[in-house]
């Protein structure tokens, strides 16, 4: 087995070697590292608008470029975030905790230095973990029909959506919402067209990059707008010199970097649980092990490093569930699987052995550009320093510009760019009732392939519901469906103790 | 007086003022949800589901066995219709909060309309005048947005932008859009 895995890693070095490929990597985690750095714009916001600029791209290419680009705005992130307080990206938030005070100390540099350090450390194991993983599971779903199918994805989507941010009952609300989005146009199966409102430019359905870009690029630039306070980059001024950290930093860094990875690996295993969780996750319990807690929050760089290479080591992880079985786990994975979708690659368990390029290629991809990242950022930090001052009066505008045309660009269609402002404007007034509007990508792209797998498996049992209970790989998928209401109920109706950790409602409405 | 308490609470936008107070009867229960965003959020969850539930047997239910158009998008509504009856009994559960407000602390109306209107300046001018003019109007009118933005900032940020946009877009990534073009109202 390991000596199958590593004859198709080899041949993924090949595709990813490929000097086209290696371009794109490089494009891809050079920009996505750039936007990251970026207040206020997110690797959502990123990921869509760059979504129309690949269509021209070979669809290997394409993935490969926008999986750098997610992995780069992890980094990009992480500096935002130590050197200027400002969590850019929910997984960073707990990063600012200790990051910060770091930098006030002078002590930013060295911050960053173990953290692109530990990032790298936490992205090869995740990687490590996806080249051995993926094949086994791939092994297990040719196995299911489409009962299977249909209670897997339930139970992604139930994951996915009770377990992000926010209350439990409005994230599944949010996924109906996108199961729903996903019906509009035409029925693959009867040609009659649906919830088009005589409409023939929704007959091909909802455009998935001007749902993406209304959510999280409209619905943004509305929350964020004349909000951002003055960006402080008192601190902020990094060398190169000073990203070397000390003897000491570095004995401090080696435990918390490999602990922060299991916890995120960890993560990455449950579905749903995406960054965010693993790298609160790895925090406390970093905090928990340390021998002096209450120096937390006054820059240790154990809680720098720690949530920081679980966040890459859990990222590196979601591909494992999007590549292998077909299900995102989170909006992101979500986007890049609708980018695959778009490029006419049908993702599922067949994808691994279909396209091994795009498979493996990315595999291989992760460490190229992983190590490009780490290149870049350490003579890169003077520019992404200076990149951070920029006001976002100005930010924002172009960012429009750039949502408009790339709208268009994906089917020359000038009532795209209508859709994407309408959808923006739901996903602000979704956005201050308190949802979150992550869970409606997921099941928006979900929604075309569960609603085929149900059909076809209510076809095959002749009507009957029970068939998902009957069959035992899809029992176990429903009982886990059941497991994962009856904890939330119990969580809810628990009586709260003073000491539980506030992850969800620590950073509402950010994103 | 209850009523007129309640009355007042409503009234209240900032939120900050609202303290803890309970009251009873039916009158009081309607007076306690109106002030609750989940009250809100729920009803709009029905309203979607609703929208569904009813459109939805227009496209033919079919049967279990062989499910037509209609079905899934009337089950969802249903499901979407409990989920929102959830969310917004839901309210009633919490203690009357602080930050019950929809509207964000600063009201930012001409921020939003901007960034709302940009995509449509985008494509009154881009259909009618090509890329470049679409692209100005498309900055222009978001950037005027901003708390303090000045005419010639937007402009130069608009020209700026415009260069950019079509060296990038019409000449590099061959975007099949006139750059210039009339096409008459």
């Amino acid at each position: 087995m390991i000596s199958t895995a590593l004859t198709d890693l080899w041949y993924g070095f090949g595709v990813a070697l490929e000097p086209h490929n290696v371009m794109w990597c490089f494009i891809g985690v050079l920009v996505g590292n750039m936007v990251g750095v970026l207040p206020g714009m997110g690797p959502l916001a990123t990921i869509s608008i760059l979504l129309p600029l690949t269509f021209g791209i070979k669809p290997v290419g394409a993935i490969l470029m926008l999986a750098g680009v997610m992995y780069g705005a992890q980094y990009g992130g992480a500096i935002c975030s130590i050197l200027l307080n400002l969590p850019c990206h929910p997984p960073h938030a707990v990063t600012c905790l200790d990051g910060f005070p770091m930098t006030k100390a002078g002590r930013g540099g060295a911050a960053l230095g173990a953290t692109v350090f530990a990032s790298f450390v936490g992205a090869s194991w995740g990687i490590t973990e996806m080249i051995f993983l993926a094949p086994v599971l791939v092994r297990v779903a040719m196995e299911f029909g489409p009962a299977e199918i249909c209670s897997l994805m339930l139970l992604g989507l139930l994951a996915g959506s009770t377990l992000a941010r926010g209350s439990p009952v409005k994230g599944v609300a949010m996924t109906v919402l996108g199961l729903m989005l996903g019906i509009v146009g035409t029925d693959i199966e009867t040609g009659s067209e649906r919830f088009t409102f005589a409409m023939t430019h929704l007959d091909d359905g909802i455009e998935l990059i001007a749902l993406a870009l209304g959510l999280f690029g409209i619905g943004e630039f509305m929350n964020s707008v004349n909000q951002v306070s003055t960006v402080n980059a008192k601190y902020a001024k990094v060398t190169l010199k000073d990203m070397r950290p000390s003897r000491e930093e570095w004995r401090r860094t080696i435990g918390p970097m490999f602990r922060g990875t299991l916890v995120g690996s960890l993560c990455s295993l449950i579905p749903g649980t995406g960054p965010t969780i693993a790298s609160f996750v790895a925090y406390a319990t970093e905090k928990k092990l340390s021998k002096t807690p209450e120096k937390f929050g006054t820059g240790m760089i154990e809680g720098v490093v720690c949530p920081e290479a679980a966040t890459h080591s859990s990222i590196q992880g979601d591909f494992i569930p999007t590549m292998s079985l077909g299900i995102p786990g989170d909006a992101v994975m979500a986007l890049l699987l609708g980018a695959l979708m778009i490029q006419g690659i049908v993702p599922g368990p067949q994808l691994i052995k279909e396209h091994p390029d795009i498979f493996w290629g990315l595999v291989a991809s992760f460490w190229i550009g992983n190590i490009m990242l780490v290149l870049l950022n350490v003579p890169l930090i003077g520019v992404w320093v200076k990149l951070l001052t920029i006001p976002y009066k100005y930010l924002y505008p172009s960012a429009m510009f750039f949502a408009c045309i790339g709208v268009y660009a994906a089917n020359n269609d000038m009532f795209q760019v209508g859709e994407m402002a309408v959808i923006g404007f739901v996903g602000y007034v979704l956005l201050r009732l308190g949802f979150h509007p992550a869970p409606i990508l997921l099941g928006f792209v979900l929604g075309p392939r569960f609603e085929e797998n149900f059909r076809r498996a209510m076809l095959i049992s002749r009507g009957d519901i029970m068939v998902f209970i009957e069959r035992p790989i899809s029992a176990v998928f429903i009982a886990m469906c059941v497991l994962l209401i009856g904890l939330q109920v119990y969580v809810r109706l628990r009586p709260k103790k003073p000491g539980d950790t506030v992850i969800p409602t620590a950073f509402e409405g950010a994103e | 007086m209850l009523v007129g308490n309640g009355y007042a609470f409503h009234k209240n936008t900032g939120g900050s003022a609202l303290s803890t107070h309970h009251q009873h009867g039916p009158a009081g229960l309607v007076h306690r949800l109106v002030r609750k965003r989940d009250f809100y959020a729920g009803g709009l969850m029905i309203l979607f589901g609703l929208l569904m539930s009813l459109k939805g047997p227009s496209y033919r239910l079919g049967t279990l066995m062989h499910m037509g158009p209609g079905f899934l998008p009337t089950a969802l509504g249903v499901l979407l219709i409990a989920l929102g009856v959830a969310i917004a009994a839901g309210s009633l559960t919490t203690a009357d909060g602080e930050d019950e407000d929809i509207l964000p602390e600063n009201r930012e109306w001409l921020a939003w309309a901007c960034i709302l209107c940009s995509p449509l300046a985008f494509m009154l001018f881009g259909n009618y005048f090509g890329m470049a003019p679409g692209t100005f109007a498309c900055v222009f009118v978001a950037s005027m947005g901003d708390r303090d933005a000045k005419l010639k900032n937007s402009l130069v940020l608009s020209s700026v932008v415009t260069v950019f946009g079509v060296a990038l877009f019409s000449y590099i990534l061959q975007i099949p859009m006139p750059v210039f073009t009339w096409r008459g109202l």
